[in-house]
């Protein structure tokens, strides 16, 4: 029986290959952007409050910073302990247009060594985990080869 | 300023006691260990518990409903006696505000002596979101969908450092070489064993590019303070008291640019111009503004080192020097005893791990014995001034400034 395909949190991304994107929203009074997105207010407390948008984040920017998990997380992180752990590289990336710093797990394979504050990323979909019934996607970031 | 407190910007408040439990992983309830802070802290007062006004505790997430109602869960032990009761929490920064509160009362005149106790009992291994499926909690969501742990974080801001500032991880071990030599002399302190910097670079990697021993570990402790007003001091025959002259418990100014712990995402500059200076930075400066006082006035300063990096950072955040230069002031051995400006006389986390409700306390309680002379072998000469700093996730700043 196929598994089905579920965000590991509803809303935060949409799309496939080349059209995937980070979902965040933005305020029609003052376009402040949000991610994880604000549906409810905005909270810039200079903004009188808008309403809040969806909006698709620039799919392309910086690394801020880098680095990895070497011991296996605590629930509500889902592992198989069974398996021995796996470290995963965590990249923080700085998104120009929105002005704002996003972090996320690498793309499979994307260590600390392959990566530089400053180089080029991009947002890619990716599995966070899978079992019987589904396969938990999720967003991951993946150098683009131009660096800073 | 008014050095009496009487008529300043904000008042002061003595401290007449402080008392710690010795930090370590001792498998006990979080209440005996902020018992015998409070106790110690009464004695080194010279007080009774019945003689105590007001008691604020400072809550621990991980004692359940006992640790929600600390204050009143210290007060209970110690034998009920009618005192008025608080109990506050704000992550790393609970102590501050346990202090805040505390100070506030007694200015306003609600109490003369007021008790402050925080302790806590931390697993094994990383920290742990509260348990249940909540998707709107980003302590849950952080470790749910990225598995980010606090040390990424501070690798985060570590790598970050390396980028843009040049630092070393020699330069981080070089923190914990400094901090274990003062906790060696801490009798409170969890690891009281010199490191040498090849120890640390020995170390298993955590999250790059910090290792273990560039990183806080997780503690059972408590610490305790006894506050007054300066007027009951003054009855009591205390002539000179140590004395608080600021609480700085600010909260960012939005945008926040800084990515900070528990968050995904930082906030968008897009359309709001971000403050000239960072949330860390705007924690000290209010404390200054607070005080009358700058970093040029300091003998010594206690800073939250979850990671070796990050005590650099603070460094810098403090105005101890200008940006960028937290490892020079370092290398130059200003933070060490004997420099211009000792950071982390008492071996800072890097020899006590972390308490979360107790730490901030703690940091008081070392200001304490430094201005008063009674830090022993750690002893700053002619302590006059001290500050301490610290930032407790979701939001909370947390500073104090102490003098004599």
């Amino acid at each position: 029986m196929p598994r089905t395909h579920t965000p590991v949190v509803a809303g935060w991304f949409t799309g496939d290959g080349d059209d995937f994107t980070l979902l965040g929203t933005r305020c029609s009074a003052c376009t402040s952007v949000f991610f994880p997105r604000e549906d409810g207010w905005c909270r810039n407390p200079g903004c009188a409050g808008g309403d809040l948008a969806e909006i698709p984040l620039s799919r392309r920017g910086r690394v801020w910073s880098y680095t990895d998990s070497r011991y296996r997380p605590p629930s509500p992180y889902v592992t198989d302990p069974e398996l021995p752990w796996e470290p995963h590289t965590l990249i923080a990336v700085e998104l120009a247009a929105e002005r704002m710093v996003v972090l996320g797990q690498a793309a499979p394979g994307v260590t600390a060594a392959d990566l530089t504050v400053g180089a080029e990323v991009e947002v890619v979909p990716g599995v966070l985990h899978e079992d019987g019934e589904t396969v938990w996607t999720t967003w991951q970031w993946r150098p683009t080869g131009v660096t800073a | 300023m008014a050095a009496d407190g009487g008529d300043g910007m904000t008042g002061e408040v003595a401290v007449l006691g402080a008392g710690m439990h010795p930090w370590g992983k001792w498998g006990r309830n979080f209440v005996d260990y902020g018992v015998a802070a409070a106790r110690a802290a009464l004695g080194d007062a010279g007080l009774e518990w019945r003689d105590v006004a007001s008691i604020v505790g400072a809550d621990t997430v991980r004692g359940g409903y006992p640790g929600y109602v600390a204050g009143a869960t210290f007060a209970r032990a110690l034998g009920w006696q009618g005192a008025r009761v608080a109990s506050v929490y704000a992550a790393c920064a609970s102590g501050a505000q346990a202090v805040a509160a505390a100070r506030a009362q007694i200015l306003a005149g609600l109490a003369d002596v007021v008790l402050v106790v925080g302790a806590d009992a931390a697993p094994k291994g990383f920290f742990r979101p509260a348990g249940g499926d909540r998707p709107d909690d980003p302590d849950w969501l952080r470790f749910r969908v990225l598995g980010a742990t606090n040390p990424t974080y501070f690798g985060l801001y570590a790598r970050r450092r390396m980028a843009v500032h040049g630092d070393t991880v020699e330069d981080f071990a070089q923190v914990k070489v400094k901090n274990s030599a003062l906790g060696a002399l801490n009798p409170y302190a969890r690891y009281r064993k010199r490191v040498s910097a090849d120890e640390v670079a020995a170390s298993a990697v955590v999250a790059d590019p910090l290792r273990l021993l560039d990183i806080c570990a997780t503690s059972d402790g408590g610490a305790a303070l006894v506050l007054s007003s300066l007027e009951f001091a003054r009855r009591r025959g205390v002539a000179e008291p140590v004395r608080i002259r600021a609480v700085s418990t600010v909260t960012p100014r939005y945008p926040n640019t800084v990515l900070d712990l528990p968050d995904i995402a930082t906030d968008s500059a897009a359309a709001a111009e971000p403050a000239a200076e960072t949330f860390r930075a705007s924690i000290a400066r209010a404390a200054y503004e607070e005080a009358g006082l700058g970093p040029e006035d300091l003998s010594l300063a206690e800073v939250y080192d979850l990671s070796t990096a990050l005590e650099l950072q603070w460094y810098e955040d403090l105005g101890l020097c200008g940006e960028g230069e937290g490892a020079k002031l370092l290398r130059e051995g200003a933070t060490a005893p004997g420099g211009r400006i000792p950071v982390n006389t008492s071996g800072g986390l890097a020899s006590f791990g972390e308490a979360v409700p107790a730490q901030a306390i703690a940091q008081v309680c070392e200001l304490t014995w430094q201005l008063r002379g009674d830090a022993g072998d750690r002893q700053v000469e002619h302590a006059r001034v001290g500050i301490t700093a610290n930032q407790g996730l979701f939001g909370h700043g947390s500073a104090v400034i102490a003098v004599r």
